[in-house]
């Protein structure tokens, strides 16, 4: 073999080895990652620690109202203004974001984990598995999405928290399971899951090391957001009655109590919309900047 | 152009001068083609020949401004005197198809599936003739395809692209390519996705298109068989420029350039057959007591379909003593791939025994099974794809070892490092990701992992089809060097009998699912018995113009008789 044929395959010039470069200092370079990460630091804080934020401006209490002040604008003490009940908005979006935080991340939890079991079983396994959980999705798929939730709701009877993600959750995994399963099934085929099989490796490590890793990305974006989109849900079926309940304070509640005027008290809609829009941007983004830290091509 | 002082000579149909391709990627420009310069004279064949990257694809895509946005193109390209990439789009869209045109690699994506291809011909031609009539342009689809020798023309213009072969697809393409009389006609690597039978026709029917047509032809190839068959000239390209350009027998004859001769150097031979046999540690009669590696009886794998089942091997036998290459060889849809994920447990055993390092396949228990993977290492033909992008080479590489062997921490380090060193890869190159390497560097790692444990039997499959032929070259020695060093095995899978030659010792030849012939390298390849072999052994070609000339020749002379 003469020389110029056998450097064609290893560049001299480029023999060393390169700096080690994991998830984290990818990710600390990138401005994308600490955005969103500093507004889900202040959504947590909200979460843990609602009455003291609701305090800054004087006025924490969300269920002190005044009727007189009904749908008044922002005054001092008051930066958001009032609802149509008198009661401080500030101190109810802040109040409300436990409960419309712990409903969208719950729901899309437990949708994402019945989805990725259920998905990565028929998209493996193929044959029967396959069909009866590909029936059972068209089954789910074809109902409509809020008239089921109300169904189910109506006959839990029982409205915390836990039920109504419950509710959501049932008709929220049916999408992310087809999803996983035609994922899974692209990468399936894959010579290096083949590979990996060849070389006698359990079916465990094989799924959870060459198949999920490979699959699992799209499913991540679409989990993202759905956390947003489950929060809004929530606020419609509060809208018709079936969600929370009040004295239960959620977005959804503040929104579907702001729609009716919203022309006379556009505040009352934007101060709790904002809240949301930003919470399902800071999510969405999180998703986007880990997927690309997660991929070594993207690096 | 008034500084332009050249005569133009009129024999020169494309003149491509000094023609510069960057493309702008993320703000970085990267040079694809530097100061490339050719001209293709009236009825010749030119051949633009290098290995991926050297800029030969992307110099004939920018002479149709077929290149991607991000492309800046410099130079000139001079065409029935004018500068083509002074055009304006719609000039420029005048003249593809019309005045010149392109055949590209993969014909059956390049046709479209819901239209027959005589409704795909009459379209091209009545887009470029808007006078045509329908009835007319139905006589010319068939004078076309009589040109390029499709069987019953009128019949064939009634199919659609799936009820016709590879071969019979690509000469439609060519049809296609030739309906309006273009000057010039392009062809992207024509045949590099065609069987070597297959090949052959589309060659033979370029080879005759020069004695009826009056279109020259630019043949973009990486393969110095098909240039040694078809080409007239030779222009050699690397890294996007052009390092020599001459007749071809004068290129075979005497390369000017260091890079042609290791280029024709690297083009897989035959080695001298004393030389194989000190090669091999333990030839043949090492006694009856020793078990086959891999013994394969009466085979048959059925594939399960919507209609039916799809029988891709049928009845084979064959075994692989310890220590010893046997080549499956084979053209596309012979089952040589499927006798292969077979003894992997990858395709279903239908009937038929299967016993891979003295373990049987669907009898002894599923446990058993999995045992014996640990002796089998197995390389893919894409190293891309076998790669798991998501983990880094030495995660690859070790984790055989981590599993089978319970190597953790230091000591798992210390093998992954050795065994990337056994294949020639820097030890520090283990926290590499997969697309970080070139295509021959990923080939290494699969070797590496394929022989972590130093396996009985290794199977690989079309492992160097995926590389260029200097790049194949090394990983061939690389093989053939660890084979020798560790003594195991290989069931090795291909379809290029070149290839077969400088490495194995025994060849078993695939044809439908059956086998066909089965014996010794030399026997095989100098005296075939079968006639399936034989028109296999004669079809692939040679990098030795005088050779194929006087090939097809004897073929052409056949088929008179």
């Amino acid at each position: 073999m003469t020389g110029v044929a056998v450097t064609a395959d290893l560049d001299p010039t480029d023999a060393g080895a390169l700096p080690r470069r994991g998830v984290w200092p990818g990710l600390r370079r990138r401005a994308l990652f600490w955005v969103p990460v500093a507004g889900i630091v202040v959504l947590t804080v909200l979460t843990v620690a609602p009455g003291w934020v609701a305090g800054w401006f004087g006025n924490g209490d969300p269920r002190v109202c005044d009727l007189s002040s009904s749908a008044d604008g922002p005054v001092a003490g008051h930066p958001f203004g009032f609802d149509r009940q008198g009661c401080d908005v500030y101190a109810n979006v802040v109040h409300g974001t436990r409960a419309s935080l712990t409903v969208g991340l719950t729901c899309t939890l437990i949708a994402f984990a019945l989805a990725v079991l259920l998905g990565t079983l028929a998209g493996l396994r193929g044959g029967l598995a396959d069909r009866v959980v590909s029936r059972v999705t068209d089954v789910f798929l074809g109902f409509p999405f809020l008239l089921g939730a109300i169904v189910v709701l109506n006959s839990f009877g029982e409205r915390s928290v836990l039920s109504v993600s419950l509710a959501l959750a049932l008709f929220v995994w049916p999408a992310m399971a087809r999803l996983v399963r035609s994922s899974v099934r692209s990468v399936r085929d894959a010579e290096f899951v083949q590979a990996a099989r060849a070389m006698g490796f359990g079916t465990w490590r094989v799924v959870s090391r060459h198949v999920l890793p490979n699959a699992i990305g799209p499913v991540l974006a679409i989990a993202t957001i759905t956390v947003g989109q489950v929060i809004v849900a929530e606020s419609t079926l509060t809208f018709l009655g079936l969600g929370l309940r009040s004295p239960a304070i959620s977005w959804g509640l503040q929104l579907s109590n702001a729609q009716a005027q919203l022309q006379n008290a556009p505040h009352m809609l934007l101060f709790p919309s904002v809240f949301l829009a930003v919470t399902v941007f800071c999510l969405i983004t999180l998703g986007d900047v880990l997927r690309d830290a997660l991929d070594p091509r993207q690096r | 152009m008034t500084l332009d002082t050249r005569t133009t000579d009129p024999d020169v149909v494309l003149a491509v001068e000094d023609l510069h391709v960057e493309f702008v990627v993320e703000g970085r420009s990267h040079t694809a083609v530097r100061s490339a310069s050719w001209e293709l004279r009236r009825g010749e064949v030119l051949a633009v020949v290098g290995e991926s990257g050297s800029g030969k694809s992307v110099s004939a895509m920018a002479v149709l401004g077929l290149l991607p946005r991000n492309a800046r193109v410099t130079g000139h390209v001079r065409h029935g005197g004018r500068d083509l990439l002074t055009l304006a789009p719609r000039e420029l869209r005048a003249l593809r198809g019309a005045q010149i045109s392109v055949v590209f690699q993969d014909p059956s994506a390049a046709l479209d599936p819901v239209f027959t291809v005589g409704q795909q011909v009459v379209e091209v031609l009545r887009a470029h003739r808007p006078g045509m009539t329908r009835a007319e342009a139905r006589a010319r689809a068939v004078e076309l395809f009589t040109l390029v020798d499709l069987p019953d023309p009128e019949a064939r213009l009634r199919f659609y692209p799936h009820q016709l072969s590879g071969g019979q697809c690509q000469r439609v393409m060519i049809a296609m390519a030739l309906a309006c009389d273009p000057a010039v006609l392009i062809a992207d690597e024509p045949t590099t996705a065609l069987d070597v039978t297959v090949q052959q026709e589309v060659l033979d029917v370029l080879r005759a298109l020069r004695g009826r047509v009056e279109a020259s032809i630019v043949l973009i190839t990486h393969d110095m068989g098909v240039v040694a068959d078809l080409a007239d000239r030779v222009v050699v390209m690397r890294h996007g420029e052009v390092v020599e350009c001459a007749p071809v027998q004068e290129l075979f004859d005497a390369p000017r350039a260091a890079y042609t001769r290791a280029l024709l150097d690297a083009v897989p031979r035959r080695r001298p057959a004393d030389a194989r046999r000190a090669a091999a540690p333990a030839p043949g009669g090492t006694g009856a007591a020793d078990r086959p590696v891999l013994l394969v009886e009466e085979l048959v794998v059925e594939y399960r379909q919507r209609r039916g089942a799809v029988r891709a091997v049928d009845g084979v036998t064959l075994r692989v003593d310890r220590g010893e290459i046997l080549a499956l060889v084979g053209e596309s849809g012979s089952g040589k791939s499927t006798i292969g994920r077979c003894a992997l447990g990858l395709a279903p055993l239908t009937a038929g025994r299967v016993q891979v390092a003295g373990v049987q396949l669907g009898r002894d228990t599923p446990r058993a099974v999995r045992e014996s993977r640990k002796r089998v290492g197995v390389v893919f033909q894409n190293p891309m794809a076998s790669l798991n992008p998501r983990r880094t080479v030495a995660d690859s590489v070790g984790e055989p070892l981590y599993v089978h062997s319970g190597l953790r921490g230091g000591a798992l380090h210390a093998r992954t490092g050795a065994l990337l060193d056994s294949v020639e890869l820097p030890g520090g190159w283990g926290g590499r990701y997969p697309h970080e390497l070139s295509g021959g560097q990923r080939q290494r790692v699969a070797i590496a992992r394929a022989i972590a444990l130093d396996p009985e039997l290794l199977i690989a499959d079309e492992p160097t089809s995926a590389l260029d032929v200097s790049v194949q070259a090394t990983v061939l020695d690389l093989l053939a060097d660890i084979q020798q060093r560790l003594g195991f095995a290989c069931l090795f899978i291909t379809h290029d009998l070149a290839v077969v030659g400088r490495l194995c010792d025994r060849v078993a030849v695939l044809a439908g699912g059956r086998l066909v012939e089965q014996g010794r390298l030399e026997q095989v390849l100098d005296a075939p018995a079968d006639p399936y072999t034989r028109r296999l052994v004669a079809a692939a070609p040679v990098p030795d113009p005088r050779e194929q000339a006087r090939r097809r020749e004897l073929r052409l002379a056949g088929a008179m008789a």
